[in-house]
C-alpha cells in the first residue's frame, strides 16, 4: 500500500516537474525523460507488471495533456515497463552500470519508436538530423538526470522494503 | 486448519495484452471520437494543473535567477564599451528622432495596426509545456470559464504563436505554429501571394520555420518582408505577423517558391500569451452583416 502511494505521488511530481521547471532548464530545447527514468526505474526494481502499470500511467497522464490520441504513449510506456521488468533477475541494488545501460536503451528505443510512428509517416526522412538533435541529447541528459534521480528512488524503495519485511515478522 | 487462499493474480505477459487491447480501443475511441475527453480534462484541470501553475512561476523564478548571475560578469565589461557608444548614439539618436514621428504618423495609417485593435483578446500565462522533444504544444491557465474555444488564435505581442486545439474548464492546450504538426495558411504583405507556413523540427534549431508553395515568388518577394496570415484561412484571423522572411529559393517547378521564416515571437521564453476571443468563422461573419 505505502510503496503504491509512492509511486503514484513519483509518478505525478516526475509528470509536474517534466512539462514546468525542466522545461525551463532545457539545453537547445532538450529537456530530460523522467518518465522513461521511472518507467524503467521500477521495471527492473520491481518487476514487470510494476513497470507495466508505472509505464501505463505515465503515459496516460503524458496522452491526457500532449497527446493527439489517447493511450498512445501508454502503449509504448507500457512495453518499456514491462521489459525492463525482464532485467529483475540480474539488478543488483549497488550496481549502477545495468541501470544506466537500461535507461539508455530505454529512452533510445522511446525515441526511435517515437520518431518512426510520429515523423518518418508523415514523410520526415532525414533520420541523421533527428538523432543527432533530438534522440541522442535527450539521452545523455536523461542519463544524467539519472544519476541524482534513480539513487533517491533507490533508497526510498529500499527503506519501503525495510519496513515491509519488519510489518511482515511482526505478523509471524 | 484452513490453508490460506492463494491470491488471485494474472500472469504479466496476459496482462501485457489485455493491457495493449486496451490501450489499442482507447486510441481508436478516441481518434474518432471526443467521448472521454471532458472527464479526463477535468481530472487535469483539478490535480495537475494547480502544481504546473505553481511550479511554473518558481521555476520562471529560477531561470531568470541564474540568467542573472551568468550576465553579471558580461555586463560589467559590456559597462565600458557601452559608455563609449552612448556618447555616439545620442547624436545619432537626434537625427532618429525625427524619424520616429514620421514613422508614427504611417503606422497609424497601416491597415495591420488597425485590425488588431479590433480583435477582443484575453490575456493568459504559460503553465506547462510539452513534455517531449518532439512538438512544441503548451498549456495556458485560462479554459472555457474564461470563454476560451478550441481554434481561438494566441498572439504573443505583435506576433502569432498558433491556435487553441483543445479546452478545459481553467487550462487551454495552444499548438504552436513551430509545431511539425502546424500548417498556417499566410500571406507575404508586400505582395499578398499566399504560400503555407509550416513548423518544421528540422529547422527549429536555426530559429527559423519552413514556407512553401508560393506562387511567383523569388522575382518578387525579398528577404526581410512581412508574412501574416491570410484571409483565405479557416482557422486564423487575417493579417496577424507571422514573421519574416529570411531565406527563399525556386522550387524544381520552377512555379512556386520556398524557404524560410524566422518568427515574429520568441518561443524560447514564452511567458505571457493573447488569445483572440473573436473566432474567425464569427469575425467574418459579422463583416458581412
Amino acid at each position: 500500500m505505502k510503496r503504491n502511494i509512492f509511486i503514484v505521488i513519483t509518478v505525478l511530481l516526475c509528470f509536474i516537474l517534466q512539462s514546468t521547471v525542466f522545461r525551463w532548464l532545457a539545453f537547445g530545447g532538450i529537456a530530460p525523460n523522467l518518465l522513461v527514468i521511472i518507467t524503467a526505474t521500477f521495471g527492473f526494481m520491481c518487476g514487470q507488471k510494476c513497470g507495466l502499470w508505472v509505464g501505463f500511467f505515465s503515459g496516460l497522464l503524458y496522452d491526457i495533456f500532449f497527446g493527439n490520441v489517447l493511450c498512445f504513449y501508454a502503449l509504448i510506456f507500457m512495453y518499456l515497463g514491462f521489459a525492463n521488468g525482464y532485467f529483475k533477475q540480474i539488478f543488483f541494488k549497488e550496481d549502477i552500470k545495468l541501470p544506466i545501460l537500461l535507461i539508455t536503451l530505454s529512452d533510445l528505443s522511446y525515441g526511435l519508436v517515437s520518431y518512426i510512428l510520429l515523423f518518418l509517416l508523415r514523410g520526415r526522412f532525414h533520420f541523421l538530423h533527428y538523432l543527432m538533435h533530438v534522440i541522442v541529447p535527450e539521452i545523455i541528459y536523461t542519463v544524467l538526470v539519472t544519476l541524482i534521480l534513480y539513487p533517491l528512488i533507490r533508497m526510498i524503495n529500499g527503506k519501503l522494503d525495510g519496513t515491509e519485511k519488519r510489518s511482515e515478522d511482526g505478523f509471524a | 486448519m484452513r490453508r490460506k487462499r492463494q491470491k488471485f493474480t494474472i500472469p504479466s505477459k496476459y496482462l501485457l495484452l489485455i493491457m495493449t487491447c486496451v490501450c489499442v480501443l482507447f486510441m481508436a475511441v478516441t481518434f474518432f471520437t471526443d467521448f472521454l475527453a471532458s472527464p479526463l480534462s477535468n481530472f487535469a484541470g483539478g490535480v495537475i494543473l494547480p502544481f504546473q501553475s505553481g511550479i511554473s512561476k518558481v521555476g520562471s523564478w529560477m531561470n531568470v535567477r541564474s540568467q542573472e548571475l551568468k550576465n553579471i560578469r558580461d555586463i560589467m565589461q559590456e559597462n565600458e564599451a557601452l559608455q563609449a557608444q552612448v556618447d555616439a548614439l545620442t547624436i545619432e539618436n537626434n537625427s532618429l528622432q525625427q524619424d520616429k514621428y514620421e514613422l508614427n504618423n504611417l503606422r497609424e495609417l497601416y491597415k495591420l495596426d488597425e485590425e488588431y485593435a479590433d480583435y477582443r483578446k484575453v490575456g493568459a500565462r504559460v503553465v506547462s509545456k510539452e513534455a517531449g522533444n518532439w512538438f512544441h504544444s503548451f498549456v495556458i491557465n485560462k479554459g472555457s470559464l474564461d470563454g476560451l474555444e478550441p481554434d481561438m488564435n494566441v498572439m504573443a505581442g505583435s506576433g502569432l504563436v498558433g491556435h487553441i486545439t483543445e479546452v478545459g474548464d481553467n487550462w487551454a492546450k495552444v499548438m504552436a505554429i513551430i509545431d511539425d504538426n502546424s500548417n498556417v495558411s499566410a500571406m507575404v504583405l508586400s505582395t499578398e501571394d499566399s504560400c503555407i507556413v509550416q513548423g518544421n523540427l528540422e529547422t527549429m534549431d536555426q530559429g527559423v520555420i519552413t514556407f512553401s508553395k508560393l506562387v511567383n515568388g523569388e522575382t518578387a518577394v525579398k528577404e526581410g518582408d512581412k508574412v501574416v496570415t491570410s484571409y483565405i484561412s479557416t482557422k486564423y484571423l487575417p493579417g496577424i505577423l507571422i514573421g519574416y522572411v529570411t531565406q527563399i529559393q525556386s522550387d524544381s517547378n520552377n512555379l512556386t517558391s520556398s524557404g524560410t521564416i524566422t518568427p515574429a515571437v520568441d518561443f524560447a521564453h514564452l511567458e505571457e500569451v493573447l488569445v483572440i476571443t473573436d473566432q474567425k468563422a464569427s469575425y467574418t461573419e459579422a463583416g458581412e452583416n
